[in-house]
């Protein structure tokens, strides 16, 4: 364990700061009993530049862009295809890393962190919703729901908690509204179904930011309208963080505040209505 | 706890993985099945040979042999005395048998060895290679044809079968605890009571069900009593014969009854042979060279013994190669095996005396057995004789002292694994210019060489086979790994690390290799335990045989597993499916998050 972490996850509820060794360590795994929410976290952006390489080019995406996103807050990230704003996301979730800039979460910078904290932050932190689901297609709805968990501990971890998994799955399952599905594949599922499957999965790890990238495109209207209520609902009553990427102006207006990114350069920040 | 939830998920979904588990599981399968035949086959073999053969063999260089084969022996007892169990002394020497078969005289070479036939059973197992033993009729069972079941038609009165209570009527159900069907199974396993003191036989009584203990008879100069009664068959028939060809006009006119055969018939036509080896000292044995002698001359034994059909002080053992071919039955298409000479009757035995120079020997011996060790090199070419007739005739018998000269001196030991102290210490006592001091293996080095060379060779180019295999797996794990890659995105942006996702594919090979190797192991094995049906399967299906026992001299294929080699296939397929699954497995690590989910 590096110490900036540690140090960082202190003045954090007990709930949510389990680490690996914290589970042997500490009498009740955290993140499966732990009652209280965790906290809202504040995530910053500070001049981030991410580039590609493609052969002899070199493609800018991001040019400096500086966004802090306070802790509880729903923001929405548009901009036109190619303009930048998955990569933007990925940075933020630590599934990339920026060229230049600079993340910050509660303050630490964690875009520079060794490869394993990294992966143990997207496991804890941070929850992901894509456009096109991402389920796995081998496993059943309940198995996709706990599989954040199911990496997250060792097999005898898992067995010794299996009972808790079980119920926080089936109450995160009951929030979806897919209590009625749990031993279906993916492939069985609507596209509604899949990505409340996808809401669920990215929730039961108890993260702090969520998020989405696009989490309404490959949905009709109505069922968008429905995913969006569900996230609007999980901020305003959780508190939860969430960072939206989309295109749609429809669907960015439910957000706290907009993000338009354009030509990897912010271009314009506005409050929803 | 998602690597083993994902590793038996795709074993179970992905059904392109069967086939790099059934390339496997054949590999494995073959490597068992060629393994465990071969392995049967060396040890069959070396049982043979070693069956033949004693532990320790301590030989002169010259024909003549040793003067004095008692001093010898003394020796090697002072010198290596407590490792060894038994000793027997040889004559080991070429030679020539003649025998009449439908009116041509065959003439076959071979090694004529002379042996104590008590004491070479305390050296190497004698009798169970005897087919009188074999066939149930040494121990004093008469069973039905070949390849009928195993009923008892007759128990001769006395012997050890009868002593042991077996009856008439009686169905052996199981030799030695193996179960027995047919007269054949019967043979194989009786044959294989080798070192025992007795057999064990499960027989159906009725509905009653009974074991009986039978003592294995010691093998003796003594004739069957099937082969006596078809010596004194064999005499009756040439007496008739010689009555027959008498000049008619000294039979009395009256019609009387003819008088005894015999030395009133004549010295012109009563074959001269037995009776003047009889009556000639063996050093100046004038024998006749005459091919005719070798019609029965027993019948001028009639006169001379007290039995007609006892059998001739020169007793042979013919290995069943020399007087055995396989013919082909007109009526029924059968093959059967065709016997030139059968126990109970004489054949003609050429071989030369002791001394410079050497001088051609001949000699009339009645074949007391057939034998069959089942290593055709032998089956063809040794006969075995009595020891002190064949010093006799060959002139090894120092007439001063008494002494008896031996070729060779055959050593059992107590324990296998001293035969190198062994060999050393009489190595160090004997001269080598005169003898030559080695193990049953030295004596057969090249043959078990070349077994062990081929099972090598054959266990690399099948382990190839399983390598190929391997590639098979690389394939396939590649282009699941591609198939996957949007799957593996997923997994790392929840969190899973590089090594995690790694350790999934190298899981899937782990479990691939398990899977594939455990049936492959359970397919060989059982392919192993029903060899013999299958090759009758393939025998009936083909319509000819594949495994000719004439050939092999094997009643069945024989096996052997040895659980070492069971586990080290096994093993090695495992880690060749892990070694193939390596590369594909870092491939899915290297993937970058955001590529993999890009995927499609």
């Amino acid at each position: 364990m590096s110490t900036p972490l540690d140090a960082s996850q202190q003045p954090r509820s007990i709930g949510a700061t389990g680490s690996e060794n914290s589970i042997s360590m500490i009498p009740e795994p955290p993140a499966v009993t732990a009652p209280v929410e965790p906290e809202a976290a504040r995530l910053e952006c500070v001049a981030l530049e991410k580039a590609f390489r493609k052969g002899d080019h070199v493609i800018p995406v991001l040019r400096g862009v500086d966004i802090d996103v306070a802790p509880g807050e729903f923001l929405s990230i548009v901009g036109q295809s190619g303009s930048g704003k998955s990569t933007l996301l990925h940075v933020m979730g630590l599934l990339d890393v920026p060229s230049v800039g600079e993340v910050h979460c509660d303050g630490r910078r964690i875009d520079n962190l060794p490869e394993s904290q990294r992966d143990r932050l997207r496991n804890r932190e941070f929850g992901f919703i894509f456009q096109s689901y991402h389920l796995l297609p081998e496993l059943t709805l309940l198995e996709n729901v706990v599989s954040p968990l199911s990496i997250r501990y060792s097999t005898l971890a898992w067995w010794q908690h299996r009972h808790q998994i079980r119920d926080q799955a089936a109450e995160i399952v009951e929030k979806v509204g897919l209590g009625h599905r749990l031993k279906h594949r993916p492939a069985e599922l609507s596209g509604g179904e899949m990505q409340r499957t996808a809401i669920a999965r990215a929730l039961i790890g108890q993260p702090r930011v969520l998020l989405a990238d696009e989490p309404t495109g490959n949905l009709d209207s109505n069922t968008g309208q429905e995913i969006m209520s569900l996230l609007a609902s999980l901020n305003e009553f959780e508190g939860l963080t969430i960072i939206m990427v989309t295109h749609d102006e429809r669907i960015a207006c439910r957000a706290h505040r907009t993000v338009r990114l354009g030509e990897g350069r912010i271009e314009m920040v506005g409050r929803a209505a | 706890m998602y690597k083993i939830l994902l590793c038996l998920r795709y074993l179970r979904t992905r059904w392109i993985a069967m086939a790099s588990i059934i390339s496997v599981m054949l590999g494995v399968a073959t490597m068992i099945v060629v393994n465990s035949v071969m392995a049967g086959f060396a040890t069959e073999m070396r049982e043979r040979i070693h069956g033949i053969l004693a532990d320790v063999v301590l030989e002169t260089h010259t024909l003549d042999g040793d003067p004095d084969a008692a001093a010898r022996m003394r020796e090697i007892q002072d010198v290596a005395g407590e490792y060894i169990e038994a000793m027997t002394a040889t004559v080991e020497v070429y030679g020539m048998v003649s025998f009449k078969y439908r009116g041509q005289v065959i003439t076959r070479p071979v090694t004529l060895i002379g042996i104590d036939p008590q004491t070479k059973a305390a050296v190497s197992p004698l009798v169970t290679n005897l087919s009188s033993f074999t066939s149930g009729r040494r121990l004093g069972l008469k069973f039905g044809p070949e390849s009928s079941n195993c009923q008892v038609i007759a128990v001769t009165p006395d012997s050890a079968a009868a002593i042991a209570g077996l009856e008439n009527g009686d169905v052996i159900t199981a030799c030695n605890g193996d179960s027995v069907e047919y007269t054949r199974d019967l043979s194989s396993q009786l044959k294989n009571s080798i070192h025992q003191p007795t057999v064990s036989l499960a027989v159906r009584r009725g509905k009653r069900s009974l074991v009986f203990k039978v003592k294995i008879p010691r093998p003796s100069w003594d004739l069957t009593a099937d082969a006596r009664a078809h010596r004194r068959t064999l005499i009756e028939l040439e007496r008739r014969r010689i009555e027959w060809n008498r000049p008619r006009e000294i039979l009395p006119a009256g019609g009387t009854p003819l008088p005894p055969p015999g030395f009133d018939a004549g010295p012109s036509s009563a074959p001269p042979t037995g009776t003047a080896e009889q009556l000639t000292p063996p050093s100046s044995l004038p024998d006749a060279p005459d091919l005719d002698a070798l019609d029965p001359p027993t019948i001028a034994d009639g006169h001379t013994t007290e039995d007609p059909a006892a059998s001739l002080p020169a007793c042979v053992y013919l290995g069943s190669g020399l007087i055995e071919f396989p013919m082909e039955d007109k009526e029924t298409g059968e093959i059967r095996i065709e016997r030139m000479v059968l126990a109970g009757e004489d054949v003609r035995i050429t071989t030369v005396s002791a001394g410079r120079p050497p001088e051609p020997r001949h000699f009339t011996a009645t074949v007391i057995d057939v034998f069959k060790s089942g290593m055709s090199e032998y089956d063809s070419n040794l006969v075995f004789c009595n020891l002190e007739e064949l010093q006799q005739r060959r002139g090894m018998v120092d007439p001063s002292t008494g002494d008896r000269a031996v070729t060779s001196i055959q050593i059992k030991l107590k324990d296998f694994k001293h035969a190198d102290t062994v060999i050393k210490r009489l190595r160090a006592a004997f001269p080598a210019h005169i003898y030559s001091v080695r193990t049953w293996q030295q004596k057969q080095g090249p043959l078990l060489a070349a077994v062990e060379l081929e099972t090598g060779i054959l266990n690399i180019l099948l382990f190839l086979i399983i390598t190929v295999a391997g590639f098979g797996i690389l394939a396939i794990f590649y282009m699941i790994v591609v198939e996957k890659t949007r799957d593996i995105g997923i997994l790392k942006a929840l969190g899973a690390s590089s090594r995690g996702v790694m350790s999934i594919f190298l899981g899937y090979g782990i479990a691939l290799g398990i899977v594939g190797s455990g049936v492959g192991v359970l397919l060989g094995l059982v392919f192993v335990w029903y060899i013999n049906e299958i090759e009758s399967g393939i025998t009936w299906l083909l319509g000819r045989k594949v495994f000719d026992e004439t050939i092999y001299y094997f009643p069945e294929i024989p096996t052997a597993v040895d659980p070492f080699t069971v586990a080290w296939i096994a093993l090695g397929a495992v880690g060749i499916a892990v070694l193939a699954s390596i590369l594909p497995a870092r491939r899915a690590a290297k993937l970058h998050p955001v590529e993999a989910l890009r995927h499609e």
